[in-house]
């Protein structure tokens, strides 16, 4: 990808409290870079979800972060056990997160959503027992 | 009302000094679900919750609040602690329930 800034993450899937290190981390990088505060908010909130997905469902994955002058585009990619119904999983309120993630403060059902709204363009690839690809790009 | 203001109302009281005791507060909000929080927490808010782990610090810094109220007697664990010294977010600690702590909060805005 040409005329980006890239950046690499991995997302340990066995920690569920160091997430949120990869996306704090690009919020610090998008803050010098005088980034718009909406959408550095947008993109952290996007960039969170997604790791917590990782971690709660997929044992953990990567995120490539491309940065470009007039947007943010960000690759999810793990080797979970994939999405069975995407169109349900889109759907607020719909989990399949453990009783111990619930506890946590997480499992509502609005990770997907919340990625969703949060990011201008949201393209969802996945297959049941391979994994998953998740590519969200930020305007600003 | 600034950050800093909350510890002078009875009943709270500072547990971490952050980075934004400064910090103008745009106003009130209270979700004990970070899921719903992530999506909803409007920045520079002040948030009071009942729930204490990592992860409300993680979304508390994404989300741009100004400060947690940590209601009902709960309490930051050390880890808790240290993050929220590293990551200079404001903390504040209360036994009132979440919305007698949340409308004393705002009736001093």
């Amino acid at each position: 990808m040409e005329n980006s800034v890239h950046l690499h993450y991995d997302v340990d899937g066995d920690d569920f409290t160091r997430a949120g290190e990869a996306s704090s981390d690009v919020k610090h990088k998008l803050k010098k870079l005088n980034v718009p505060a909406d959408a550095i908010r947008r993109i952290a909130i996007a960039m969170y979800e997604g790791e917590i997905n990782m971690v709660v469902h997929a044992n953990g994955g990567v995120i490539d972060v491309y940065i470009y002058a007039d947007k943010l585009t960000m690759i999810l990619n793990d080797v979970g056990p994939g999405i069975q119904d995407v169109s349900l999983a889109i759907q607020e309120g719909w989990s399949t997160a453990s009783p111990e993630v619930r506890e946590l403060g997480f499992g509502a059902g609005m990770g997907l959503p919340n990625m969703k709204r949060s990011s201008d363009e949201m393209n969802i690839e996945t297959e049941v027992g391979v994994g998953t690809k998740i590519t969200m790009t930020v305007y600003y | 009302m600034i950050v800093r203001n909350i510890a002078n109302l009875d009943g709270i009281k500072t547990v971490i000094e952050g980075e934004s005791m400064d910090r103008e507060i745009s106003g009130m909000y209270c979700c004990d679900l970070l899921s719903i929080a992530m999506g909803h927490a409007p920045e520079g808010s002040c948030w009071c919750t009942v729930m204490a782990n990592m992860n409300t610090l993680a979304v508390a810094a994404l989300t741009d609040c100004a400060c947690i109220v940590l209601c009902s007697g709960v309490k930051c664990d050390d880890n808790m602690l240290m993050k929220a010294k590293t990551e200079g977010i404001t903390v504040f600690e209360t036994e009132l329930p979440v919305f007698d702590a949340a409308l004393k909060i705002h009736e001093a805005l």
